[in-house]
């Protein structure tokens, strides 16, 4: 019966050392060579995201539309706008609006010689270091550069939330998990845009391919000058600010 | 002007975070006293060296606890070593904890081995437990004793470098964040390191006061200063550590330079400044001095040493308070502050730390009923009244 018993076992590892090969060409090899579920040749889009600081208007549509598309909870933001107003002293007071949006004085009593509005979200970085530092690959980069939580996976420790120098994350208290901004990743991939570019009534929030040298975005980053957040941090973000303030940190 | 990302208005790391690096410091403080005796042959320790692995191994068993109790998913946990995401720092606790608390268990199985098949005679429950433990093998001679003897000094020599990476890196979770300016730096895993060490040195003092005095115990005066002498030394190195890591925060006036240095004016001054450096430091640094440095009466002595391992026990939850939620209070956007204080009854709050920290002082009890932690103590001669 031992006898027996090794033979099998040995038949057995043969058996798994022949499919091997044969399992690595059924899989790989297609994805390597047409990229998984694309068309041969289709090149994968990568979205990135813009915000045109000048038309900004502080409505916060935006801001409302997230909630509402993706059901966010109260006290935590996947998308924000920040309002900068700067004192004739050299001052900079900077506040967030509520959800309901800023509260604007008919008359402003205090000497701002300059203000304006920085929508801020995750700028789903190239070298995202909230994936970097999940200990269960829970946070992840899609194939279309967009930043993601497995909700199902994710253990909810918090490391990212640490780690993100934006401070776009945060534990979601009714799933207990990292929550973020998915740039509606449910609407992209159906070709629709995200809620808060859709919303906004300036155009202050763009959206699209820069592997499309037609698309809105990569037209309008060819033809304006624009910056990053922090980018001493290394992360490269893809979310790209024209007219941005050097007080905007 | 107040102003924090909207996010951050919530504190995410609560006291079980600071609770978690604190006990994984004592684990590795009281190690490396037992290493001490173990390997490096530090015979004044002898009376304390078996408590010392006991109390490392203790602790261990609680290490954990906290962080679970923190995970949004605790049933997950498992997660991070069935499916490690190797560039996270994170990813290699469970390997790091899991490796170190078997060779801690294993060092403890061969010290002890003697004690337990002594009391593996006999019936009852406990001696069956003993048995069961000693895996039926009641062999007790010169020669085993002399093979476990060596096996011992092998296990303490690897666990030094094994409880230096285990804390080490847990400095390094907190270092590595290079979105936080408090933490950021490569000091920070030296820093954990010694001052876990003080921490470990100052609980086994602690402790063994209080044990000694309760059960009215002979004191054993070597090895008590030794301890103090170990403490004084090692708790130089931390404080100087921290004390470099400011100067040259202050001294480089970086971005974080203005931030940080109000944080340290403001949210942290009570518990950084006032607590942590003046009292905490600087009391049982000059305590300690005093009793290596000058000749005192022995109750005088014993008094100073353990007022500054108490001190120094609350100096380190200090350090871990002031790094975990100090880090924490600033804001990203290096415009603010926000707040936190935990709250007594919630889950995260003050009496879950309180209870996690006094579970491995119970458990110390019961492990101390099954086989001594101190087989050479003497009691003291009872003093007669009237006499
Ligand atoms: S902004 Fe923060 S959360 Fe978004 S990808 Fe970058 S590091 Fe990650
Ligand atoms: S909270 Fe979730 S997504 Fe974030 S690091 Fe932890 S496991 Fe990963």
């Amino acid at each position: 019966m031992p006898c027996d018993d090794r033979i099998s076992r040995r038949q057995m590892i043969k058996r798994l050392a022949a499919g091997a090969p044969v399992a690595l060409l059924v899989t790989v090899f297609p994805r390597l060579a047409f990229g998984g579920d694309r068309k041969p040749g289709e090149k994968r889009p990568l979205y990135a995201y813009a915000v045109d600081v000048s038309r900004c208007i502080g409505c916060c549509a935006c801001m409302r539309a997230c909630r509402a598309e993706n059901d966010v909870p109260a006290g935590f933001f996947r998308t924000w706008v920040e309002r900068f107003r700067v004192r004739g002293n050299g001052e900079v007071l900077v506040d967030v609006a509520a959800t309901d949006g800023f509260v604007f004085k008919a008359a402003p009593d205090e000497d701002i010689v300059k203000a304006f509005f920085v929508p801020k979200l995750c700028n789903h970085c190239e070298k995202s270091v909230c994936s970097q530092v999940c200990p269960v690959g829970a946070s992840y980069e899609s194939p279309e550069g967009v930043v993601l939580v497995d909700k199902k996976h994710c253990v909810g420790c918090g490391y990212c939330v640490q780690a993100c120098p934006y401070g776009t994350r945060f534990i979601d208290p009714v799933s207990h998990t990292a929550g973020k901004c998915t740039l509606c990743y449910h609407r992209i991939v159906r070709g629709e845009l995200p809620a808060c570019v859709l919303a906004c009534p300036k155009g202050a929030r763009m959206f699209g391919d820069l592997h499309d040298p037609k698309s809105h975005l990569s037209i309008f980053l060819r033809q304006r000058r624009y910056r990053v957040l922090k980018p001493e941090m290394g992360t490269h973000p893809k979310c790209y600010y024209t007219d941005l303030d050097l007080e905007v940190i | 002007m107040n102003y924090v990302f909207p996010n951050e208005l919530h504190v995410t790391w609560t006291v079980m975070i600071v609770l978690y690096p604190y006990i994984t410091g004592l684990v590795a403080g009281s190690f490396i006293v037992s290493s001490l005796y173990h390997v490096f042959g530090q015979k004044e320790l002898k009376p304390i060296a078996r408590f010392s692995l006991a109390s490392a191994f203790v602790f261990l068993l609680f290490a954990t606890m906290p962080l679970l109790i923190h995970l949004g998913h605790p049933e997950r946990a498992f997660n991070m070593m069935i499916t490690p995401h190797f560039t996270s720092a994170m990813a290699g606790f469970g390997y790091i904890y899991g490796s170190y608390m078997i060779l801690v268990a294993l060092e403890i199985w061969f010290v002890m081995r003697g004690d337990f098949i002594a009391r593996a005679r006999g019936g009852g429950p406990v001696a069956w437990f003993c048995r069961a433990l000693v895996l039926f093998n009641t062999d007790d001679t010169p020669a085993t004793r002399e093979a476990d003897h060596r096996i011992v000094k092998f296990l303490a020599g690897l666990g030094i470098p094994l409880a230096c990476t285990l804390h080490g890196y847990v400095g390094f979770l907190f270092g590595s964040i290079k979105a936080n300016p408090w933490w950021a730096t490569p000091l920070m895993f030296v820093i954990f390191i010694f001052s876990a060490i003080v921490s470990g040195i100052s609980v086994l003092i602690f402790h063994y006061f209080v044990v000694s005095r309760i059960n009215r115990w002979k004191i054993d005066a070597e090895c008590v200063k030794s301890l103090g002498r170990y403490l004084w030394g090692f708790m130089m190195v931390a404080v100087a550590l921290e004390l470099m890591e400011l100067l040259s925060l202050a001294y480089e006036q970086t971005e974080a330079t203005d931030v940080l240095g109000h944080l340290i004016r403001t949210r942290l001054f009570f518990s950084y400044v006032i607590l942590q450096f003046m009292l905490c430091s600087l009391v049982p640094f000059v305590m300690l001095g005093i009793t290596a440095l000058f000749k005192l009466k022995e109750r005088t002595a014993y008094l100073l040493i353990w007022l500054s391992s108490c001190l120094l026990l609350l100096q380190v939850l200090l350090m871990r308070w002031n790094v975990v939620v100090g880090g924490q209070l600033v804001s990203k956007s290096m415009r603010g502050f926000t707040d936190y204080f935990p709250g007594i009854w919630e889950k995260e709050g003050l009496i879950t730390a309180v209870v996690i920290f006094t579970l491995p002082f119970g458990l110390l009890y019961v492990f101390h009923r099954l086989v001594s932690l101190f087989p050479d103590a003497e009691k003291l001669p009872e003093i007669k009244s009237g006499a």
